[in-house]
């Protein structure tokens, strides 16, 4: 590895102390992204996908925390900064973009005026400098007539044009790092088209690292580079997306990939995966997926297996070190 | 074959006025948004007709018509006659499990209601006995009837919706978006019980998606919606391999392919207007490709072609007019 990567995570472990114990939301979990290179991170809802991204901008709900690991901004460590250093490097390092564009709008101001503020707040920039670039920006995500537009109210605008306004806002400092949480997910499909052509297209033209949470397979299949699959809190697979998606090494990942109806030949009956993913509060010793998996052996019900290198990329299975072992 | 539930000239308007004080102060005249626009379709007895379409394109519409949650502004709904001589009976599979179940009823009582109201069972160890029946067809175990609806996981919650709706016998399924929900390994749980219970049943499903994958796997017929109006129906193979509205055609590019991926995408410009204030003519002429002068005026009527597929298009109707008149 030459480069540096944009952001690096390690063994990030991330805890929920409560009345009845401590839950872990996040264990081990580490991977890396490169400049320009969008990282999908997948899996079913409450994996801990979100919670990877929030705990990588330092946006936990209290009193969740980050208990072990580290995270690394551009080689620099940020995991243990304060709220205030931490301040800093959201919206200028690192631009957020959630699911609902509406959370991260401010319904009193026009569009113009809250991206001047971010503008002028993080690159100094005069008023006037700083309102050519907020137009500028709208101009390069998408929206017609940016001049008349940038002064027009986020309700004036409709939920893709909306999500465009977000991608604006988080583009607005020139972050090394975007990370987008589910960005398409209530935008029909042709406007999450439209949203993800757009997110490659910067990422392309401006080496912008992007990790892309996401639990739709077919958005990371034609974004991502790289994809991290993830289950009951842990990352189970990691590795090229067409290698992923062509060879899944992790039953699991075989599994979800087997779940999606082909848009090809119709099948009578979708390969399932029984049962459901263990609640954070019960998840079974060994492999957390053991009960759901086709392939349990007797090890899996005791001993965790961890990343290890498996195919073109790395899956936490016990199948993998049966062959690499003689 | 035999139809099971012919609609015909469906339409339905909804009043959206401001409050009348405001409407007095500001002279606004009543506003109307028609959500669904003059459809007609028939679903074969026995098989799965999908709708198909973007967000606001009026399916949940045509779902609360059909079970009769909504009247109509005009045309007709007409289930034809079932097993035992009436109507066929028709129930509703809704999206959100979590509202759609009442969160104080034990889920015995959630099942237990409709045999009791439609007088279906009699008796405490015939309504036991079907209510315990029902929750192994869908899967669950009779002793989880003991249990509230929150103690479930959201494809649990749907399986035990799908066992309400079994209850009162019905022989046609309405399913608003019933996988939307939930996570792609559960929705598979869901979407190949609901396969196993149309054979075994003989059961027949109008279905709701947004998902072309989903309705691809489900579905004998597809209608695809645009702004209130059905703009293409055809079987699902053929509307696949050989779309012809420029809407559909627009929808099959746009989605996302796990197993054929397209990384450099052209993606389609625009998006849907407000049906508050629908395009004139054909209502997709501010996004289609091949729009021309005739298509902002004059609305294209429904047309079939060979191979059964019916479609309003202009261009596709003067396309195929000239492929039948030999030079
Ligand atoms: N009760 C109502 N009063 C006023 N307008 C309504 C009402 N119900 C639906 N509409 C409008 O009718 C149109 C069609 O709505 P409908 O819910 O049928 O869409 P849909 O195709 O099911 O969309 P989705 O995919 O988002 O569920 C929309 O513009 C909607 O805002
Ligand atoms: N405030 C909290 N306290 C305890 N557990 C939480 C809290 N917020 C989220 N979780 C749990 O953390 C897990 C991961 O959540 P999340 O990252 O939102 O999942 P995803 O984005 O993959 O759907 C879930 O099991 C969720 O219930
Ligand atoms: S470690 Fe064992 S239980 Fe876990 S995925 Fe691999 S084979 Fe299955
Ligand atoms: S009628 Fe005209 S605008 Fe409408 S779909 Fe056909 S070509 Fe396009
Ligand atoms: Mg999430
Ligand atoms: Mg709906």
């Amino acid at each position: 590895m030459t480069q540096t990567p944009i952001l690096d995570v390690k063994a990030l472990r991330v805890e929920f102390p409560g009345r009845h114990g401590t839950v872990t939301a996040l264990a081990d979990v580490s991977f890396s992204i490169q400049p320009g290179e969008i990282l999908g991170v997948v899996g079913e809802s409450g994996a801990g996908k979100s919670m990877a991204g929030l705990a990588v901008q330092g946006l936990l709900e209290p009193p969740g925390r980050v208990s072990g690991g580290e995270v690394r901004l551009d080689g620099r460590r940020i995991d243990t900064l304060t709220d205030g250093e931490m301040e800093k490097v959201r919206g200028k390092e690192i631009g957020a973009i959630f699911q609902d564009p509406l959370t991260s709008l401010n319904p009193l101001f026009s569009v113009g005026q809250q991206l001047v503020e971010t503008i002028r707040l993080h690159l100094g920039l005069d008023r006037k400098t700083a309102r050519a670039r907020a137009i500028a920006l709208l101009t390069e995500v998408g929206i017609p007539a940016p001049d008349v537009r940038v002064d027009h109210y986020p309700h004036q605008f409709s939920g893709g044009m909306r999500q465009r306004v977000v991608i604006a806002l988080a583009l607005a400092a020139r972050p090394k790092l975007i990370i987008a949480d589910e960005p398409t997910t209530a935008l029909d499909v042709s406007i999450q088209a439209q949203i993800t052509a757009l997110l490659r297209k910067l990422c392309d033209d401006h080496g912008t690292a992007v990790m892309l949470v996401t639990h739709d397979m077919g958005v990371i299949a034609e974004t991502a580079d790289r994809v991290a699959v993830m289950y009951a809190g842990r990352l189970v697979e990691v590795g090229p997306v067409a290698e992923v998606i062509a060879n899944p090494q992790h039953p699991y990942t075989a599994g979800l990939m087997g779940s999606i109806p082909a848009l090809g030949a119709r099948v009578p009956m979708l390969t399932q995966i029984d049962g459901s993913m263990p609640r954070l509060d019960a998840i079974p010793a060994g492999c957390a997926f053991n009960p759901r998996c086709p392939k349990v052996m007797d090890r899996c019900r005791v001993e965790r297996p961890e990343l290890m290198p498996s195919g073109s990329g790395q899956s936490a299975c016990w199948l993998k070190a049966m062959e690499t072992t003689p | 074959m035999t139809i099971a539930l012919s609609v015909v000239d469906l339409t339905r308007d909804f009043d959206v006025s401001a409050p009348w004080l405001n409407r007095v102060i500001e002279r606004k005249p009543k506003a109307f948004l028609r959500a669904v626009d003059d459809i007609s379709f028939e679903v074969p007895l026995g098989s799965c007709l999908s709708l198909v379409g973007e967000s606001g394109c009026g399916k949940s519409t045509v779902a609360r018509l059909v079970t009769g949650l909504y009247r109509p502004s005009s045309g007709t709904i007409k289930f034809s006659a079932g097993k035992t001589g009436a109507p066929l009976s028709a129930q509703m599979i809704f999206q959100d499990p979590f509202a759609s179940l009442n969160p104080r009823w034990r889920v015995f009582d959630v099942i237990a209601e409709p045999l009791r109201e439609f007088g279906l069972r009699k008796g405490t160890t015939a309504i036991a006995g079907r209510v315990a029946e029902l929750l192994t067809t869908v899967g669950l175990s009779p002793n989880d009837g003991r249990k509230f609806p929150h103690e479930f996981s959201g494809g649990q919650r749907q399986r035990i919706s799908i066992a309400r709706a079994l209850a009162g016998e019905p022989e046609f399924l309405v399913c608003d978006e019933p996988t939307s929900a939930l996570d792609v390994s559960v929705q598979a749980q869901i979407l190949n019980l609901m396969r196993r219970l149309q054979d075994e049943m003989g059961l027949t499903y109008l279905f709701i998606s947004h998902d072309m994958s989903v309705v691809r796997h489900m579905s004998n017929q597809i209608a695809v919606m645009y702004l209130g109006r059905i703009v293409e129906q055809a079987a699902t193979e053929q509307l696949f391999a050989d779309p012809k509205h420029p809407y559909t055609r627009m929808l099959l590019e746009t989605i996302p392919n796990v197993r054929n991926p397209k990384r450099q995408r052209e993606a389609p410009a625009g998006e849907v207007p407000s049906p508050m204030n629908p395009p004139s003519g054909c209502t997709f002429h501010t996004r289609c490709p091949l729009a021309d002068g005739r298509c902002k005026v004059e609305r294209p009527e429904m047309r079939a072609y060979p191979g059964g597929s019916r479609v309003a298009c202009h261009r596709v109707a003067e396309s195929m007019a000239a492929l039948a008149v030999p030079a």
